[in-house]
């Protein structure tokens, strides 16, 4: 188990009709390690992402998480089952928060637990105190999302993704829609799920962030991963020109 | 203008009012069904379904209601269906105003925030349940208008049963101009109640979405 990588993708290619979106791409992840992905926009980070939990689903290639094979092609019937059960392990974590704004941060945070785990009333309501505390929010648990800030929706959401008490998490621009003053508090969120070791996967357009929390960093290009390493070699010392040019537009604001 | 013939008549025309209410009732609760129905079969991830689907609100929104009355009604005997006026009606009018009920339905489904489904996926929910707990809740906040519309558009189309001699409310002012021949004072009594009820009707639509918008 020690030597075996926690999520590995092999030889990963997806198209959406004729455009290759992403081409034979290659990654492991050990457990507790944080992986951040970077790269110009269209260059196939969010199909990548989202191709880990079944989302986007590939052309070809395989995704592995912990021994199982998440896309593994089989009856449909049977196929559902196996991703809903994988799915459980993945949590993730969208730019626009996708809260249910019909449901209370309460109901937002309990209903997949309850429904998909069998929790009673109680042991989901503390469950939801429970992470709704990590979070900073507890107090928020009967509110509608709809009275939450950004940052806010965005911890909530964090919350319902660890209710499930996934093995992997995964980010997709988690801050890229909120207010500047907003981002903080959500990265702190982050920081400190990195901090318990938790596994993860960040999309990330901020490069400070990525350079304080990530073990390693992978630079996307055109579907392809251009260059990857610990922080210090990708934003000190990066080896391609692609790499060096794209980091000159995103480091110097 | 002859009130007092209005006075004398219009025990009849509440009577015929009542009769126009229960059909739009029973075509109502007729066309949910089908809309319901008609919703998930173009919905469906089955070829055929969809298909069905399809066809069936291309057929029942591109041809006239009153034809579909008459094709039941009189049309029916011919293939072994004798159905009275008043059954034949309602079935014509539901299954009509169903398919009108499925693009409604269907709409507000699809209207749905693409990520809401995204999220519970992920979540790891099955489609059924995600469809359940997720999208239907507040799919069924945003048809209520829309379906406030259709009801609107199937109480007036009960008229259309005045011709196979459903003793509603169009029927009954013809037969009444027929013996009084004053069709202006028939008529506007006949209007006024379907005005009334529509009225009422969208009180109620109004109501809800409201009571739907703020829980
Ligand atoms: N469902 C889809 N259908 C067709 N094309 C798609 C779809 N999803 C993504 N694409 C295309 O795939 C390419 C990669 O998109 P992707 O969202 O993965 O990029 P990204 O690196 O996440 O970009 P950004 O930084 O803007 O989020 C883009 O050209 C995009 O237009
Ligand atoms: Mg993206």
């Amino acid at each position: 188990m020690t030597d075996q990588a926690f999520v590995t993708i092999k030889n990963a290619a997806k198209s959406f009709g004729a455009l290759q979106v992403l081409k034979d791409i290659n990654l492991t992840v050990e457990r507790g390690q944080i992986v951040a992905i970077i790269g110009p926009s269209g260059s196939g980070k969010s199909t990548l992402l989202r191709a880990i939990n079944e989302l986007d689903p590939l052309t070809s290639g395989e995704v592995w998480l912990e021994g199982v094979q998440v896309n593994k092609t089989l009856p449909h019937r049977q196929y559902e089952a196996h991703v809903n059960q994988v799915r459980q392990d993945i949590g993730m974590v969208f730019q626009h928060f996708n809260l249910f704004p019909h449901l209370t941060v309460r109901g937002n945070i309990t209903l997949a637990p309850r429904m998909l785990k069998g929790l009673s009333e109680d042991e989901a309501n503390k469950l939801a105190e429970e992470q709704l505390a990590k979070v900073g929010l507890a107090e928020k648990i009967d509110e509608y999302p709809s009275r939450l800030s950004g940052g806010q929706k965005q911890r909530v959401a964090i919350a319902r993704a660890l209710a499930m008490k996934p093995k992997v998490m995964l980010f997709d621009e988690a801050t890229s829609a909120l207010d500047p003053e907003l981002v903080e508090e959500v990265n702190l969120v982050m920081k400190q799920l990195a901090e318990e070791h938790m596994t993860m996967i960040i999309v990330t357009h901020e490069m400070d962030f990525a350079a304080s929390v990530c073990d390693r960093v992978l630079f996307m290009d055109q579907g392809v991963v251009v260059e990857e390493g610990p922080p210090s070699v990708i934003f000190e010392n990066p080896q391609e020109e692609r790499t060096r040019n794209f980091l000159r537009k995103h480091l110097s604001r | 203008m002859d009130i007092e013939l209005i006075l004398r008549v219009y025990p009849f025309f509440l009577q015929a009012a009542l009769v126009t209410v229960q059909l739009s009732v029973l075509t109502c609760i007729l066309g949910l069904i089908c809309g319901a129905i008609g919703a998930f079969m173009r919905l469906s991830r089955l070829v055929p379904l969809r298909w069905f689907g399809a066809v069936y609100v291309s057929l029942f929104r591109g041809t006239p209601a009153l034809i579909q009355v008459f094709i039941l009604y009189f049309g029916g005997p011919q293939v072994g269906i004798n159905l009275d006026a008043f059954t034949a009606g309602t079935i014509a009018l539901g299954v009509n105003i169903g398919a009108y009920m499925t693009e409604t339905i269907r709409g507000a489904i699809l209207s749905v925030d693409k990520g809401q489904t995204e999220a519970a996926r992920t979540l790891g929910m099955s489609k059924g349940e995600t469809m359940r707990k997720v999208v239907l809740p507040q799919a069924a906040r945003m048809m209520i208008r829309p379906l406030g519309v259709n009801i609107n558009a199937l109480i007036k189309g009960t008229a259309l049963l005045a011709p196979i001699s459903v003793i509603e409310l169009t029927q009954t002012a013809q037969r009444f101009i027929g013996s009084t021949y004053k069709p202006f004072e028939m008529f506007l009594l006949a209007g006024i109640l379907y005005m009334l009820f529509i009225y009422a009707v969208g009180l109620g639509i109004n109501w809800l979405d409201r009571k739907a918008r703020i829980s």
